[in-house]
């Protein structure tokens, strides 16, 4: 069997027109699941608070958090600092029993910005994009394939998107580009 | 498209995110090896298949990943409610009451 693996270079996808898409370069993700009555423990430990409703971001310096489900949360921080959350997490582990799984590789995030960037989304995703603030983000769906949106500015959103399905993700988001051009 | 709110993220979402996860408050018996062959079946495969409202199971799939249930009139495809999965089995005279 031969298995081609794309190398995800960062850099510019689409460097002009209305809608800029941007590679960008790998960060440390971690997937963590917690009960309620650990989530202070868990959160002073990362340094990072971990909002109870979910699509609700919070950040300290590079490490953000957001809440993905009612138990489960989606760490993002420098790739320096991976070993680092995982032993912060480790250390009060025996009190705050959790469940922190490092998911760096499973992802790549793909920035998407100018002035019509949210409406390139539509192209394949049904949320009501309007309806995520900024500063906020949501797990959704595109073109059948489920992502984690983060809307950082009005016109400016980062996507993380599974490896195994982000060519094709990219590939549809660069024909909504296109499209815009072409007009 | 149905809009479907999901009770976790209270939200009212499109249903590209969910999935159908087959009728509600089937539960499955606590000492099976106790039961017999047809109850197994029943438990298995039997359901009623209403014409009207159904109390039904969805996930949010492409969302916070959560079951919960709903009841869903298999008519007209309309929400009646959806409710969390601990919550009791919401009484269908009052909820018909209240979509009127």
């Amino acid at each position: 069997m031969t298995v081609l693996t794309h190398a995800f270079t960062p850099g510019p996808i689409v460097a002009s027109g209305q809608v800029k898409l941007t590679l960008m370069a790998p960060v440390a993700r971690f997937s963590l699941r917690l009960r309620a009555a650990n989530i202070p423990a868990v959160s002073k430990a990362i340094g990072v608070d971990l909002a109870t409703t979910v699509g609700v971001r919070a950040a300290n310096g590079t490490t953000e958090s957001i809440c993905l489900g009612p138990d489960e949360w989606l760490i993002i921080a420098k790739p320096d600092d991976a070993d680092t959350v995982t032993k912060v997490c480790a250390d009060v582990y025996a009190s705050a029993t959790h469940s922190l799984t490092e998911v760096s590789a499973r992802e790549v995030t793909v920035r998407i910005e100018g002035e019509r960037a949210s409406e390139l989304l539509t192209i394949g995703c049904p949320r009501d994009i309007d309806s995520i603030p900024v500063g906020g983000g949501c797990r959704t769906v595109i073109d059948g394939v489920t992502v984690v949106l983060w809307r950082d500015a009005e016109q400016s959103f980062r996507m993380d998107i599974w490896r195994s399905f982000a060519l094709h993700i990219i590939d549809l988001l660069c024909t909504g580009c296109k499209e815009f051009a072409a007009e | 498209m149905l809009l479907i709110h999901c009770p976790y993220c209270n939200q009212t979402l499109p249903e590209l995110e969910f999935t159908y996860a087959g009728e509600a408050h089937i539960a499955r018996p606590a000492d099976p090896s106790s039961v017999s062959d047809e109850e197994w079946r029943d438990f298995l495969f039997i359901r009623t298949n209403v014409k009207g409202p159904h109390y039904e199971r969805w996930r949010h799939f492409h969302g916070c990943g959560r079951y919960f249930n709903a009841v869903r009139d298999t008519v007209s495809d309309r929400f009646l409610i959806t409710y969390k999965t601990d919550d009791p089995r919401p009484e269908l005279s009052k909820l018909l009451e209240k979509s009127k």
